[in-house]
């Protein structure tokens, strides 16, 4: 039922103290997410309250995983502190790390990807939107809401997004959601160059999830992982996908935004992208506008 | 961030890496100075490089006729004029642009005396996270033609992050370039040297091109880094005081400057539709449908997750500084974003800035009703798009005329 988080995850969030940690926690709790802990050392034992809740702050994940029994985690901490953060949740046997922070030094990732090979933590980001299973109350509420994403967009129903952009993806879940098709599990990749999940990953999940039963994928330039789940997909999909490759338009060697979105030496274009999708049976939509109703046309 | 071939290499310097013996000058006597420090030195070959961050450099012409923006001197009166021809001149190059690049800076350098070019960089794979050494036999060209054309010659070792470059790699590049003996064992601290280089100061990727084997004044053999360019890592740049201070605001636009003072992610291009977005991905897909609508995009802009009045006036205020654009679009969905913030931002700006181009406005999200009816109720000339599609669309058509 849906991938990765279920309307029970109980989570944490680190640096729940912070401007943007709170701000988000709060919306979280809003939603209905079963939000059980923060960590910010030097805080535990103190209080995080918001409308009713009181979640309880430890100064270490490993303490909050001990006393609340907290299996995910949000990271909103600062980028110079955040891949130790990281690798804190990691150690303490999460299996979930969602690492909202952008503008985490590429050799910190770079370090902390290795450090959590074989690990039985999964982590997804950095510099993601974080993840959404919607839930079955009004506006989606009841959903396990992870990150930044505005829970409302949201419906629970079949459609699995896998995205490396942020207000791309509300877009293409808007869009479903309008026409009153839901999703299973909204997962937010991540915008940097290096990344602890890839779309492959992420499809891969929703390929052998019984609730999935169609996927969006969206892309942009830089790096070659669409490329690497269009032919994964071409060889052994069992669901229609359909995707938007964004940045067409982009300059060469230029960052747009994204760290990873950089075409380098002539790798990443868009072009390349669009082709690999084509070559997949990947539906390819023209505009962001035509997002859902391309995968629509394909079910 | 980018720097100069001369920065490039005071940094490989400080890592054990072998450069030609130079100096960045600013004015012609400091160019004077250097070109009598390297023929008294005893080289016979002096060469004078232009600093800008483009390539093609040696085939580039001024824009009052001077050729050449790497000239080599037989004398230190010869170094000298072509510094003189260079400092404050434009230098119009393949990557420049057809309005070239003010030389400010000019490296004067000992002209080595080269035998043999490769390629050497390290950059990150993104296929598994790792760094990457590239190497190859085939240097002084463009790598991506020999990527394209003889693949088989690019020697390819990743380095484990955790252990470092070790010695073996250094071996097992330099036998797969062919060297041998003495020269070999020098290269291979070399490339010890270039990866310390691309690890400690946080680099995105270092380049050299042409590494070369070259026969110094004493007839023995050596590498050296010929040529150097460096990318940082922009979000490694905090923990740099020192490579911060390296940036060259010439080299940048100024309208970019402006949009970075307010943490506005801006890169202007050359068409005629302002976009104003928020979220990159978003910014990206804007400037895309824009194109395929027919027309050209002015600028990428993502205002990001903020957008405070403030922002969205001095977005406003860059945009309408280009004087190539035509009309503008605005792109938001509003996920935590209120959509009537955006919307009472936007009246604010175009009073402010006394906007008189076409203006259209797509909100979508979070309070997008009371969005819409700011806009509709503001007095301003504001068309509204549906989708995406339509408001673009729209503008497109604005400029078509």
């Amino acid at each position: 039922m849906a991938i990765l988080v279920t309307p029970q995850t109980k989570l944490l969030v680190q640096g729940i103290t912070g401007e943007f940690g709170a701000r988000h926690a709060k919306l979280s709790l809003d939603y209905g997410t079963q939000l059980v802990a923060g960590v910010t050392p030097g805080k535990g034992g103190q209080f995080f309250e918001h409308g009713g809740h009181k979640v309880p702050i430890f100064d270490t994940v490993a303490d909050a995983v001990k006393q609340t029994g907290a299996t995910a985690s949000a990271v909103f901490v600062p980028p110079p502190f955040a891949a130790d953060a990281i690798l804190e949740g990691a150690d303490a046997g999460l299996d979930l790390v969602v690492a909202i922070t952008e503008g985490i030094p590429v050799r910190d990732m770079i370090r902390a990807k290795q450090a959590m090979a074989g690990s039985k933590t999964r982590l997804i980001g950095p510099n993601c939107p974080g993840i959404v299973t919607p839930g079955e109350g009004k506006d989606s509420h009841g959903g396990c809401r992870i990150g930044i994403a505005p829970g409302y967009i949201h419906k629970k129903g079949n459609i699995g997004v896998v995205s490396r952009s942020g207000t791309l993806t509300y877009e293409a879940v808007w869009q479903l959601t309008s026409r009153g098709v839901g999703q299973s599990t909204c997962v937010g990749i991540g915008g940097d160059p290096v990344n602890g999940t890839s779309h492959l990953d992420v499809i891969k999940l929703f390929m052998a999830d019984p609730e999935t039963k169609g996927i969006i994928m969206i892309g942009e330039i830089g790096g070659s992982a669409e490329e690497e789940a269009a032919d994964w997909i071409a060889k052994h999909g069992t669901k229609p996908v359909a995707g938007f490759i964004a940045g067409a338009t982009a300059p060469p060697g230029r960052r747009m935004g994204h760290a990873g979105a950089i075409v380098s030496g002539g790798k990443g274009t868009a072009e390349a992208k669009i082709s690999a999708f084509k070559a997949a049976g990947i539906g390819v939509a023209a505009t962001p506008s035509d997002m859902a109703d391309t995968l629509l046309k394909l079910m | 961030m980018n720097i100069h071939e001369y920065q490039a290499k005071q940094l490989l310097k400080q890592y054990g890496v072998a450069v030609p013996p130079g100096d960045a000058c600013k004015t012609v006597d400091e160019a004077k100075a250097a070109a009598d420090r390297i023929f008294a030195a005893g080289n016979k070959l002096a060469v004078v490089k232009s600093q800008i961050h483009a390539g093609g450099r040696g085939k580039g012409i001024f824009k009052d006729g001077f050729k050449g923006g790497v000239k080599l001197a037989k004398s230190a009166e010869e170094a000298t004029a072509h510094a003189k021809a260079m400092l404050g001149n434009t230098l119009v190059t393949k990557q420049t642009g057809p309005d070239g690049r003010v030389v400010s800076t000019v490296l004067v350098a000992a002209a080595e005396d080269i035998k043999k070019e490769f390629y050497l960089a390290v950059l990150l794979d993104r296929a598994n996270s790792r760094p990457l050494i590239m190497a190859s036999t085939e240097g002084g060209v463009d790598i991506e033609e020999v990527a394209e054309k003889t693949p088989e010659k690019i020697i390819k070792e990743h380095i484990d992050p955790a252990m470092g470059f070790q010695a073996w790699q250094g071996r097992k590049i330099a036998a797969a370039l062919g060297l041998k003996g003495e020269l070999a064992g020098q290269a291979a601290k070399l490339f010890a040297g270039v990866y310390k280089t691309w690890w400690e100061a946080d680099a995105s990727m270092v380049e050299i091109n042409p590494l070369c084997i070259c026969v110094g004044a004493d007839g023995k053999e050596k590498i050296v880094a010929v040529d150097a360019k460096i990318g940082l890592d922009d979000n490694a740049l905090y923990r740099h005081k020192d490579i911060q201070e390296m940036r060259d605001l010439a080299e940048e636009s100024p309208l970019e400057i402006e949009a970075s003072k307010f943490n506005l992610n801006y890169i202007k291009l050359d068409g005629s539709i302002a976009c104003l977005v928020n979220g990159a991905g978003l910014a990206m897909a804007t400037m895309d449908i824009i194109q395929h609508y027919g027309a050209s995009p002015a600028n990428f802009l993502d205002v990001g997750g903020g957008a405070s009045k403030d922002q969205v006036t001095a977005a406003f205020k860059i945009i309408l500084s280009d004087p190539s654009v035509k009309a503008i679009f605005v792109n938001i969905f509003g996920g935590i974003m209120d959509c009537n913030v955006i919307a009472t931002g936007i009246v604010a700006a175009v009073k402010e800035t006394g906007l008189t181009l076409p203006l259209v406005v797509r909100l979508e999200g979070n309070n997008v009703a009371a969005g819409k009816k700011t806009l509709a109720e503001s007095g301003l000339t504001i068309i509204s798009g549906d989708s995406m599609a339509d408001a673009a669309q729209k503008v497109v058509k604005t400029v078509a005329k």
